[in-house]
């Protein structure tokens, strides 16, 4: 699940499909704490906490990046990244 | 607890008179923030001197302080107020009329995030402090809503922090899967000498994610653009600031987690990072016209100097890179100082634009000259005062490789005056007509730059700063790790 996030965030170049990816790529993570604490570690509850707070974490960011993308939007009416060239060496 | 309290305090004092205060008294404000967090850091140094220095836990032990701890914090918050003082006219500006307030409240919070960040002894506070400290970033560099170049680099950043924040948490699961806690002591002792596949695995992806926020070369792609398309005030904060503040924090994850398999996992790993981020970011400088670009490799090129205070491996290396950080936040600072007053004025930031600036502005051509020396490490002034002790930290950590590293480094070193020259033979040497007007720049800024300016001079003179640190971290729990 991680290397299809991963994939898919190197490969896509439209900004909404970058960021499902990225959102791939956390629930990866989510689930990866969730079945090490149950299996490996069944007496404490700390992955899940993780879990909880990353959950929480991930929700923020994807509500910055929409707003930004919002705002690109706004400005050139296109999401695709391979217009936002302007500024290379 | 005491500083993390404080900032709140002030975090809700600005936000309560951004939002009630009347519309007239509001011009106010950025002076209001500036003099808050003097105050506060003056307490802090308070806190530092007078105080108890013995370490104080909270949260279960997944926060803890000390007088290290708290060193640093001051270190950071003298920055923020040089970043402060010389983003008043940019914040008092037309455009930013109506979101004064949300800039120093954003920068408030990213300060608390880094604090977080710096004292966690637990990987989820960690994880908080990191993201409270990048997230408001993004909208930070998103804040010229009218330059296009504000917004693509806001997305650029937002994306790689978000990747790399998912890179990091991958990293810790597997840490996790490996010692079954995420308290930081707790996995230092469950990892004491182990050496597994999946070990390095996690290492590496726990180094990746934290070198994505500190730029470090094979993930430094962002730092350019972000910096260039930000604005200057915000991109100042991002380079002293956030590098300084993401720089002690990977050493103490670095330190207090994998301190026990410092020499099986990650010293190779940091040897190659060190070499390719300063070798990279000196020889892609010399080529960039743009000031705030060629900053952004400067500063690419100057967290690897950072890193070999954790290479070092030993309590002068951790005070050697304090002292770095403090000597770079003057530096950088007196350089944006200088790049930001003429871009408020005339709106130039190429460096084809500074050709014989001396003739029009000697005074702002001055101190760039010093903040350009400083940053290549010319004896009398601060900066070399920085290298030299974090070389000599480097070597004393005594293996072969590192006398190479520092080798490099050296060279490296000889390089970078090269273009750091570039830009004082611009000023002062060009015969071409400077295109800048003369102009006098507005109070705020000359302060700042005097702060900057006297921070370079004196903190190269003045042998006591470094002493002090030195003590602080010989006598440092934090450190205990350290002991081999």
């Amino acid at each position: 699940m991680f290397c299809c996030g991963l994939y898919g965030f190197l490969t896509r170049r439209n900004m909404i499909a970058m960021l499902v990816s990225l959102e791939l790529m956390l629930n990866a993570v989510d689930m990866n704490f969730v079945i090490f604490n149950r299996f490996l570690f069944p007496g404490a509850m700390e992955g899940m906490m993780f879990t909880l707070f990353a959950i929480g974490i991930a929700a923020a960011e994807t509500a910055l990046a929409i707003a930004i993308i919002i705002n690109i939007f706004r400005s050139v009416h296109n999401i695709d990244v391979r217009e936002l060239n302007q500024m290379k060496f | 607890m005491k500083q993390e309290i404080g900032l709140l305090v002030i975090f809700l004092l600005v936000f309560l008179y951004d939002t009630f205060m009347p519309k007239n008294s509001l011009k106010a404000l950025p002076v209001v923030t500036t003099l808050l967090m003097v105050v506060f850091t003056a307490l802090g140094f308070g806190i530092c001197y007078g105080g108890n220095t013995s370490a104080v836990a909270a949260f279960g032990g997944m926060y803890e302080t000390s007088a290290v701890v708290t060193a640093i914090k001051n270190i950071l918050n003298i920055g923020v107020i040089i970043v402060l003082i010389q983003s008043i006219r940019w914040a008092n500006g037309e455009l930013m009329i109506m979101r004064r307030g949300e800039f120093y409240e954003l920068l408030l919070v990213t300060l608390f995030g880094m604090y977080l960040m710096i004292s966690a002894r637990h990987f989820l506070l960690f994880v908080i402090g990191l993201e409270c400290a990048s997230l408001p970033l993004a909208a930070m560099v998103a804040f010229d809503k009218n330059r296009y170049e504000s917004h693509e680099a806001a997305v650029k950043y937002i994306l790689t922090a978000v990747f790399s924040s998912a890179i990091f948490m991958m990293g810790l699961s597997f840490v996790y899967a490996c010692a079954g806690s995420l308290y930081f002591d707790k996995i230092y002792n469950a990892l004491y000498g182990e050496h597994t596949a999946m070990l390095v695995l996690a290492l590496a992806f726990v180094i990746s994610g934290v070198g994505f926020k500190l730029s470090l070369v094979p993930f430094h792609l962002w730092t350019a653009d972000v910096y260039q398309g930000a604005p200057t005030s915000v991109t100042s904060y991002l380079s002293v600031i956030s590098k300084g503040a993401t720089a002690f924090a990977f050493l103490v994850i670095l330190a207090q987690v994998f301190g026990s398999i410092y020499s099986q996992v990650w010293e190779w790993m940091l040897y190659a990072l060190i070499i390719l981020t300063i070798t990279v970011g000196n020889l892609f400088a010399i080529r960039q016209r743009n000031m705030k670009r060629f900053l952004a490799f400067s500063s690419i090129s100057q967290a690897g100097y950072i890193m070999l205070g954790i290479i070092a491996y030993n309590t002068m290396g951790v005070a050697a890179m304090m002292y770095y950080i403090l000597v770079y936040i003057f530096s950088n600072l007196a350089a944006f100082g200088v790049i930001g007053a003429i871009e408020n004025a005339t709106g130039k930031i190429s460096m084809d634009d500074y050709r014989g600036l001396y003739k029009t502005n000697p005074r702002l051509s001055f101190a760039m000259m010093l903040a350009m020396f400083s940053l290549a490490g010319i004896p009398p002034f601060a900066g070399f005062f920085s290298k030299f002790f974090i070389f000599t930290a480097a070597v004393g950590q005594g293996s072969v490789a590192i006398y190479v590293l520092v080798l490099i480094a050296l060279i490296n070193t000889i390089v970078s005056l090269y273009y750091y020259l570039l830009v004082v033979k611009a000023m002062f040497i060009s015969d071409d007509e400077c295109t800048i007007a003369r102009f006098r720049s507005a109070f705020s800024e000359r302060l700042g730059m005097w702060i900057a300016v006297a921070g370079i001079i004196f903190l190269g003179l003045l042998s006591p700063v470094y002493d002090y640190l030195l003590d602080l971290t010989a006598d440092s729990s934090l450190l205990a790790y350290f002991i081999r």
